[in-house]
């Protein structure tokens, strides 16, 4: 089944059409990744899909439950319980958006706590556990400003992997740091391709994109110019376009 | 005349009023009031109705921009002068209860256009992220942004706080008894100036104590980095 499905969705900001009609599905334990030009609409895409904008034209659904919908009139509607939909996406920023005035932890549990109603206990030995396997041991009462970028943005990919996502968006999550910090980064989002999460990355990372993806989404003017598997489109671009692109990038 | 007459005078009048007492009511009662009135003045001058923002924003600027003496013989006169004669003719009973008010809108003006530039410096991926994760409006202001905030204009309250400690003192204007309408009362009466320098004291004793207890207040919230 889809996890997520988006049907033509367009997006315009006053004159600039930054989505011309993007439709694309990610299925179950997928990775895609979404390459192209900064401008080219990658990031609105991505916050079109989490809600953090809201589409002009077209359908997005989750679970094959769709976000808005056309009533009698025509008139586009987005669901009223939107949070319902926000249960089942989580979405890591380019430049984490951690608390600071919460301890690691407390960035990490709140929000199950809070908003998921679960239990405390439970959430705090999960908590644990995921820090661990993200190599943060010890560092639950650390403030994030005592951290590092690579270390802060491990601890934002926890924060939403304990809401317990059924699909992770990532928005250029290693742009905002050195490229030392961005091994470690990379390394964690690889394990949970390697675990069967359902995942999509924006990315400017050419190589980690192919190593990681199932699938590759180059996106520049508002439309989609090529997708298929990173063999296929890093290795045998079809279209003029994506060669460009990948040439300068690897100049 | 001993100091200690003076003292004594300015510790509790012939009336049986305590002057440093009516000063610290007014101090604590509009601090009270005035700032958690403050946030919500500056929630709806942030509103996305630019009807409610601009009749917020006309208030405010009233409110700032006439003296704090006037908007207190206004709140302490008005009611009774405009309904002499009508059948709800009253007289103000309580001097302490206008003086609050007036104080507490006043102030609360000021606090509002603080805390509103302290919301705005807040960045939006504070909002994104816990849009994301599902919390609630309300959720997002008292957990995420409001403590933030707080951190951020500790230094502009601090500011605003001992101004209200002098400004206090204006409470005399409408004969409401705080420690400067005695002061004036007994340095008249003794004929000394006595009473201007103890007075001085006291305002400088009370800003100090008001200063050592802000700072700790900003150290206990800093033991993160904004």
């Amino acid at each position: 089944m889809n996890v997520l499905k988006i049907e033509n969705i367009k997006k315009s900001f006053g004159d600039n059409n930054v989505l011309k009609g993007v439709s694309l599905e990610v299925n179950k334990g997928e990775v895609l990744s979404i390459i192209g030009p900064s401008g080219g609409g990658k990031s609105t895409l991505l916050r079109c899909a989490t809600l953090l904008e809201t589409v002009d034209d077209g359908i997005i659904s989750y679970m094959g439950d769709p976000v808005n919908f056309y009533d009698k009139n025509g008139k586009l509607c987005y669901s009223k319980d939107l949070n319902k939909f926000r249960k089942v996406f989580g979405l890591v920023f380019q430049n984490f958006n951690l608390f600071p005035h919460y301890s690691v932890l407390r960035n990490i549990i709140d929000a199950p706590i809070n908003v998921l109603k679960r239990d405390k206990n439970e959430v705090i030995s999960e908590a644990k556990a995921l820090l661990k396997k993200m190599g943060l041991e010890g560092k639950e009462d650390l403030y994030p400003c005592a951290l590092s970028g690579g270390m802060q943005q491990r601890v934002s990919i926890v924060r939403a992997l304990a809401m317990k996502p059924e699909i992770l968006f990532f928005d250029e999550p290693t742009s905002a740091l050195d490229p030392e910090l961005t091994g470690e980064v990379l390394k964690v989002i690889k394990q949970l391709a390697l675990e069967k999460m359902t995942m999509v990355i924006v990315t400017h990372e050419m190589s980690f994109a192919r190593a990681v993806s199932d699938r590759v989404i180059f996106l520049d003017g508002g439309l989609i110019v090529e997708e298929g598997k990173p063999e296929e489109v890093f290795a045998n671009s079809k279209s003029e376009r994506t060669k460009q692109f990948l040439e300068n990038y690897n100049k | 005349m001993s100091i200690i007459t003076l003292l004594s005078d300015l510790w509790k009048t012939p009336y049986g009023d305590m002057p440093i007492l009516g000063t610290v009511y007014i101090f604590v009662l509009t601090l009270i009031f005035a700032l958690p009135l403050g946030i919500i003045i500056a929630l709806l001058r942030l509103s996305k109705s630019k009807i409610i923002s601009s009749i917020i924003k006309l208030i405010i600027s009233i409110l700032r921009g006439t003296p704090l003496m006037l908007q207190l013989m206004i709140v302490t006169y008005g009611p009774t002068l405009l309904l002499k004669g009508t059948r709800f003719q009253f007289a103000m009973p309580n001097k302490l209860i206008p003086v609050v008010i007036a104080f507490s809108i006043n102030y609360a003006a000021y606090f509002a256009e603080i805390y509103r530039g302290g919301i705005e410096s807040i960045s939006k991926g504070q909002y994104e992220a816990a849009e994301v994760l599902g919390y609630s409006k309300t959720q997002t202001f008292i957990k995420i942004i409001l403590p933030q905030v707080i951190r951020r204009i500790l230094p502009s309250v601090t500011n605003e706080i001992i101004t209200l400690v002098k400004d206090t003192s204006i409470a005399f204007t409408v004969s409401y008894v705080e420690l400067f309408t005695e002061v004036k009362r007994v340095a008249i009466s003794y004929t000394s100036f006595m009473p201007f320098i103890i007075a001085g004291v006291f305002y400088y004793v009370f800003n100090f104590i008001v200063t050592v207890a802000m700072e700790r207040v900003e150290k206990s919230m800093s033991y993160y980095q904004q």
